[in-house]
């Protein structure tokens, strides 16, 4: 009953995404915790939290996937809903750490302390309770997308025009950050974080926790992703992405679909900046930077758009590259990163989960001619994708 | 006339774009179950025209009255291809990544709003209604191919089938033939004949033999307003339709 009901709304290379996450999500905290540290089995801590953070930018990866590889709306500025999920996320972790503080203020942050405020701004009431504070990491990003795009979709921005201002909504963002009396902790942001839950946020067992936790999240967003997309809902956003004025003249309200879209899009990649945070330890001000939103597309646009499973690989390779020529070659990395996106621009339009896809599409097509049948013209996947068109 | 015994109205409208005077004092009546072909040379208003009647162009002056009581210059597209307005547009415009069945599920009527899309599931009757399509439009065997593969002139029809699947009281059909063979003309003007006969359309289109085979009452558009209307015959001996757009 239920794997039915899951395989209807799931296709295959879904199901096997979810199905290693879900392994993932399982054996790597076992490994961690349970083999001894000599074993060549053994996962040690930080490669833990590495590999975490990367499939939290895996998560904002799918999330963007959704708006802009399946509704067309390039967004340039989703590291500023990642970014307020983290400091949601942020804002929890620093009321937990309490008397602890270099100040020893059982209520009010270091920050506050040291800019002398004597009680806590009303927006930050509420985050002792973690339940609050992760209702926040999805309503805050959520709010902001749904009052964003109530303004933009009606008013029928699109194409260049929107990502313009995507960009300028992540800028405008970082500014207010990065400003003491906006009550974030500024330019430092937020961190020295002790625990979450009651669990040390250092130790071992916590980190696999966050891990687990990150991996089934992903694993989640795959299936909602999944579930969108083959829904009719989803055929009317792959019908907005390529042909927006018949959609309209079909009768079908193309501002509300965006929107629905768009703000689920916004609360994903908030739920992954809150699982970023801890893991990382910090969130200041620079993850508005718009470079960071701006990479997250060289993501998508790598592992293949309109693929759901795409971005994924995508998020996770450019970012162990990134690790590792940031680590061997600081200087080229800016470079590697540069020529990445001019390469798979020219050569990959599709993106490497393309590539495979129209290799195994040949594949078919040879095995087809050699029967003799006319060969089925129906690409093995949802990959086409039309040219580029500039905005209208 | 009166608006009210009409099904589409436009009267005494105006549309300029940067001083351009795009439509100029255009008046149209087109009656319940009539079919009219619009025809005029380049420029002479006729996609403008389709733009105002579905709501994409807002006209700055005249009346345009749907089923003589609804006033469409108070609408958005949305909401008047759901009072019952399609579309065809001049390029073939279907859904390139669809298939040709998901492109006539996605016209359909029914439900529009995004929660009802969400939780869609196809009845039995919208399947059926689907089948019908296919058949009228001649793509039965071709169901599960991308629109993207389809021929120009499969792509016209798939188009034709999304209008029908939309079930609309007026189909505006823009250059139905342009682009197809003989044989595809010839089985176009039979099909948008047979469809004349539960609704309105009107057609716009640069091709004669094509109106001639559609058999119908002619509009000729100049210069953003009505030349001549009348019979095809009557429209084309019309002296001054021959000097600006039948040629000389």
């Amino acid at each position: 009953m239920i794997t039915q009901w899951f395989f209807t709304h799931v296709d295959r290379r879904g199901g096997i995404a979810i199905a290693l996450l879900v392994a993932i999500a399982l054996l790597v905290p076992l490994s961690n915790l349970l083999l001894p540290q000599t074993s060549p089995l053994h996962i040690p801590t930080y490669l833990v939290s590495l590999i975490g953070k990367y499939l939290t930018y895996a998560l904002l990866a799918v999330a963007l996937d959704l708006v802009w590889g399946f509704c067309g709306i390039l967004s340039l500025g989703h590291g500023a809903f990642f970014a307020l999920g983290g400091y949601a996320m942020g804002m929890y972790l620093m009321r937990q750490i309490g008397p602890r503080g270099v100040y020893a203020d059982p209520v009010l942050p270091d920050f506050m302390v040291f800019l002398n405020w004597k009680e806590l701004p009303w927006f930050w009431h509420g985050f002792d309770n973690f339940w609050f504070a992760a209702l926040m990491v999805v309503l805050v990003p959520g709010a902001l997308a749904f009052g964003f795009g109530w303004l933009a979709f009606r008013s029928r921005v699109t194409g260049v025009y929107l990502s313009i201002i995507t960009q300028a909504l992540t800028y405008a963002l970082l500014l207010a950050f990065f400003r003491n009396d906006m009550g974030f902790g500024g330019n430092n942001g937020l961190t020295d974080f002790k625990d979450i839950l009651g669990f040390n946020i250092q130790a071992g067992t916590t980190r696999s926790m966050l891990f687990a936790a990150t991996a089934l999240f992903l694993a989640l967003a795959v299936f909602v992703s999944s579930f969108i997309i083959r829904s009719k809902l989803g055929k009317v956003l792959v019908g907005v992405r390529d042909a927006e004025s018949r959609m309209r003249f079909l009768g079908y309200r193309v501002d509300r679909y965006k929107l629905f879209v768009w703000t689920i899009s916004a609360m994903m990649a908030g739920i992954a900046g809150a699982l970023y945070v801890p893991q990382v330890g910090i969130i200041n001000p620079s993850e508005f930077e718009p470079a960071n939103s701006i990479e997250a597309v060289i993501w998508v646009a790598v592992g293949g758009r309109g693929t759901i499973i795409g971005p994924i690989i995508g998020a996770v390779l450019v970012n162990f590259g990134k690790t590792y020529f940031t680590a061997a070659f600081p200087e080229i990395w800016l470079f590697a990163l540069g020529a990445l996106f001019i390469i798979v621009t020219l050569f990959l339009p599709k993106g490497i989960l393309g590539l495979y896809g129209s290799w195994r599409t040949k594949l078919a097509d040879r095995a087809a001619r050699k029967k003799d049948s006319a060969p089925p013209p129906v690409a093995a996947e949802n990959v086409h994708l039309p040219e580029p068109q500039a905005a209208e | 006339m009166k608006a009210q015994d009409t099904l589409l109205y436009l009267d005494g409208v105006s549309v300029s774009f940067d001083g351009f005077r795009a439509i100029n004092n255009l008046s149209l009546v087109l009656q319940t179950g009539e079919m009219r072909a619009i025809i005029g040379p380049n420029g002479a208003g006729k996609t403008t025209m389709m733009d105002i009647i579905t709501g994409k162009t807002k006209p700055d002056a005249g009346d345009v009255y749907f089923n003589g009581e609804v006033d469409l210059t108070r609408h958005d597209e949305a909401e008047i291809a759901l009072l019952g307005i399609g579309r065809k547009f001049q390029k073939p415009t279907v859904f390139e990544s669809h298939t040709v069945e998901d492109n006539l599920v996605l016209a359909l009527s029914g439900p529009r709003s995004a929660f009802s899309a969400l939780f869609h599931r196809q009845s039995a009757n919208e399947a059926e209604r689907i089948e019908d399509i296919l058949y009228t439009i001649r793509l039965n065997g071709k169901r599960d191919w991308l629109a993207a593969n389809l021929s120009h002139g499969q792509k016209q029809w798939l188009e034709i089938g999304m209008l029908l699947a939309q079930d609309p009281k007026l189909l505006l059909v823009d250059e139905p033939v342009a682009g197809m063979t003989d044989a595809e003309t010839a089985e176009t003007a039979k099909l948008l004949r047979e469809i004349a006969k539960t609704r309105s359309v009107l057609v716009v289109e640069h091709d004669m033999h094509f109106v001639r085979e559609l058999d119908v009452k002619v509009t000729c558009l100049h210069e953003g307003s009505v030349l001549a209307e009348g019979s095809l015959d009557f429209v084309s001996n019309d002296q001054r339709v021959i000097e600006v757009y039948l040629g000389r």
